[in-house]
């Protein structure tokens, strides 16, 4: 339960871009950068780099006991493996202190697949379980930045995605959702500044790795994304009475160094430190040695396609474990280490007694790839649909009240 | 939480608790005829809790706030499957009257300090016997500043913690009125072989190992906070304090002031003979916060209403068991009833499987709802003037 007062940047900064002492490249993690040798990401290596915490089985019972039901999915499966201060906002939360929840996208384009809806799945189900209120900056100005998009194609990209974030299911009575164009305003900006007197241009190269010869809103935006964290940047949400509210951040892990920088920065602005609940990267079609990219549209299974897509995608490219032909499959049993489609269900089916079954017939070789498949699609085909349909009843003016600067009086009724 | 049913302590014996001065020998027989647990101390016939008056109607949603007594405790602790060693002796107010007759035990003896800050927030210090506790080192580092630590009024003790003077434990947190009462724990405690300390009365002192006593504060729902007691780090701009985190967020309206209100006085309590003495003081605080809980009870009652109307799982779970109920009905009225079991497992899958859906697609209806009207409110303030055209929306 320690609350990581030895944490300090210097301490705790990994060289930015993953390079051992010799110069050797081993994994690279940063916010726009995830590979590996070898393809596979060693998150063991990558937890002890950044200095967080394991999520273990205590602090899930922990939350299966405190929200009195069973605990997502994902948790369940380790998708949600890593983080800081968990248990501190979890005693916090038993004692009666609230706290809210805080989540982004970068905009950077108009297709989503399943891995980016992975972390507000998660936070739904977060807020349903604590019912507390939730913000969510889309930072377009960050896309405009490193990708070079114009600025009203950065705010309409935000939009869109607004959209498909709202057919998660968010509760509109506690959430709010924020592009960074269009809510730059006094508040946030002045704890911006105060943030960005805490930061020096060192300290941002060494987290993030920048260079002179990148353009100064680089070495900003970090300020931009850290200022979230702290409940003074919504005063029509939070009055003085949570002028201290606590402060739970789920994103990938890859998020974790602005975060590790917020951390550094609060108690200086006398606020709790943001806890942080951290995921793994979702893996492509592919398997490990591929890459969930939007270029390739066979990498990943996307919130706009068909039943048919889906299938196909599945069947064909979808990386599998078992063995070259039946009778070898039969003899030896597939494996479960590399098989993509079990990896998928490991997420997506809830029930898991048919996982441990499906899991044991397919490795011992009782069943075939192309049963977990269809299983598998089915999953798949459940999720998307629904998810298509939500997304089908968003309208402007759904996304006007999301992201209208209103009072949440009910936010933790 | 253990459901029994209160104790409610005939008129004689209510008044030994009133007044620990009076004498205690007139009443003794009674009491120890009427309560066994009392005939088991041979010696002090003193009250050991006092157990809460039921709470007056409107406000029973919360769960009952029912002081714990030490064999209560002691039950929940074999509950737990917690192994522990008892010993009675006379009452103790001291560490060094309690060594005398538990240090053979050879376990560490607590010394257990009930404190308040000027918020009026409490906590319970718990220490190693021979640990320097520094209250003013202390109160810095929960950023209480200098001298932000005293005791507590000694009136808190049998109000928010159920435990008589000389009965400080950190046990007194099963009780749910001490909720928000911030313990902390010596972290020497983690290395010795058996903690001692007294279950919820000074006549009694139980020992038991670490790990089993951080087993008892998980299940109250407790995170045990260990602390090194005696570090003292400089508390500065630079340093911030350490264990503010420590800090519970909700101050307790402390019994305070001259009048001592007896503990078991409320006003929803049936014996009118009580307190006839000490009626007309308390008569003015008490009516007005009797009002202001019935109050509050209705507003809670209201928005406790509000909130279940726009609640999309508690609707999801209506609809379903509105729907299953008819469904089973139809269903048995077609084929035999024995096959109820069969009907039941049939309808769990089916609840299952449309749970999901029937949820996203009413979170879908609150949303759109929700933002009809948030339009509506804007375009009604905008529009004051009865007769303006209203703007097509593209």
């Amino acid at each position: 339960m320690a609350s990581t007062t030895g944490e300090t940047l210097a301490a705790a900064e990994p060289i930015a871009d993953g390079r051992t002492e010799e110069g050797e490249e081993e994994q690279v993690v940063n916010p726009w950068e995830v590979s590996a040798k070898g393809g596979k990401i060693d998150y063991d290596k990558l937890v002890d780099r950044f200095g967080c915490q394991r999520l273990d089985e205590s602090l899930i019972q922990r939350f299966e006991r405190i929200t009195g039901r069973r605990a997502h999915v994902f948790l369940r499966r380790g998708l949600f493996f890593a983080h800081r201060d968990l248990s501190d906002i979890l005693d916090a939360y038993e004692r009666g202190e609230k706290f809210y929840l805080y989540t982004g996208r970068g905009p950077s384009s108009e297709s989503l697949h399943l891995g980016h809806l992975v972390p507000f799945m998660f936070t739904k189900y977060l807020q349903d379980v604590f019912k507390v209120p939730l913000v969510i900056q889309l930072t377009d100005d960050e896309k405009c930045m490193w990708k070079g998009l114009s600025v009203e194609e950065s705010e309409r990209l935000a939009r869109e995605n607004a959209k498909d974030i709202i057919a998660c299911g968010f509760d509109i009575e506690r959430t709010f959702i924020f592009a960074d164009f269009s809510y730059m305003s006094p508040p946030i900006y002045k704890n911006i500044v105060r943030i960005a007197n805490c930061v020096t241009g060192n300290k941002i190269v060494g987290i993030f790795g920048l260079t002179l010869e990148d353009y100064g809103g680089k070495f900003f935006f970090p300020y931009i994304q850290a200022a979230p964290s702290f409940p003074s940047s919504f005063p029509h949400i939070f009055s003085d009475k949570y002028s201290k509210l606590r402060c739970l951040i789920p994103c990938a892990i890859d998020q974790d160094p602005y975060f590790r920088m917020t951390r550094d920065v609060a108690p200086r602005l006398s606020y709790h430190k943001p806890a942080l609940i951290e995921s793994k990267f979702f893996p492509a079609l592919q398997g490990e040695s591929g890459k969930m990219s939007a270029s390739d549209p066979n990498s990943a299974i996307y919130v706009t396609d068909s039943l048919k897509d889906i299938k196909n995608k599945v069947n064909r490219y979808a990386f599998s474990g078992g063995q070259d032909t039946i009778e070898k499959q039969r003899k030896f049993g597939a494996n479960l280490e590399v098989d993509v489609p079990v990896k998928y269900l490991n997420f997506f089916l809830d029930d898991d007694a048919e996982l441990l079954s499906i899991k044991e017939k397919y490795g011992s070789g009782a069943m075939l790839t192309g049963e977990v498949k269809a299983r598998l699609i089915e999953v798949l085909s459940e999720i998307v649909e629904r998810h298509q349909r939500a997304r089908a009843a968003v309208t402007e003016e759904m996304v006007d009240a999301f992201m209208a600067v209103r009072p949440l009086p009910r936010m933790f009724g | 939480m253990a459901q029994t049913k209160p104790n409610y302590l005939p008129r004689a014996v209510s008044r030994v608790q009133r007044g620990r001065e009076s004498s205690l020998s007139a009443c003794s027989f009674h009491a120890a005829s009427i309560n066994p647990f009392l005939k088991s101390l041979n010696r002090n016939l003193k009250p050991i809790y006092s157990p809460a008056p039921r709470p007056p109607l409107l406000i029973r949603r919360r769960r009952r706030s029912m002081a714990f007594s030490k064999d209560q405790l002691l039950a929940r602790l074999q509950e737990l499957k917690i192994e522990f060693l008892s010993c009675d002796h006379p009452a103790v107010m001291t560490v060094e009257e309690q060594a005398k007759y538990v240090g053979h035990l050879g376990g560490a003896l607590s010394k257990n300090l009930f404190l308040k800050d000027k918020k009026h927030r409490l906590y319970i210090i718990s220490a190693l016997a021979n640990t320097k506790v520094d209250l003013k080192i202390l109160s810095q580092r929960l950023g209480l500043g200098k001298g932000g630590l005293r005791m507590a009024p000694e009136e808190a003790l049998p109000e928010i913690l159920h435990v008589a003077l000389g009965s400080v434990t950190p046990f007194s947190l099963i009780n749910e009125s001490a909720r928000s009462v911030s313990l902390l724990l010596d972290k020497g405690f983690k290395s010795q072989r058996y903690c001692l300390f007294h279950p919820l009365t000074n006549e009694v002192t139980i020992a038991l190992t670490p790990s089993d006593f951080d087993k008892f504060l998980l299940s109250i729902g407790r995170e045990p906070a260990y602390v090194d007691l005696e570090d003292c780090p400089v508390v500065g701009k630079d340093n911030p304090p350490d264990l503010a985190y420590l800090v519970p967020a909700e101050a307790l309206n402390l019994p305070g002031g001259a009048d001592k209100v007896p503990p078991t006085s409320a006003p929803a309590q049936t014996n009118a003979t009580l307190e006839q003495k000490t009626k007309q003081p308390t008569q003015k605080p008490k009516e007005p916060s009797k009002e202001q809980k019935q109050k509050s009870g209705k507003d809670k009652i209201n928005a406790d209403a509000v909130a279940d109307s726009t609640n999309v799982e508690k609707f999801v779970e209506k609809v379903l068991e509105k729907v299953s109920n008819v469904f089973i009905s139809e269903l048995s009225k077609q084929s035999n009833a024995e096959d109820g079991n069969i009907k039941d497992h049939m309808l769990e899958g089916v609840k299952q499987r449309v749970s999901s859906d029937l949820l996203s697609m009413t979170m879908t209806l609150k949303n759109s709802v929700y933002a009809q009207g948030f339009h509506a409110g804007i375009e009604s303030t905008l529009y004051p003037l009865a007769n303006k055209k209203i703007v097509e929306r593209k």
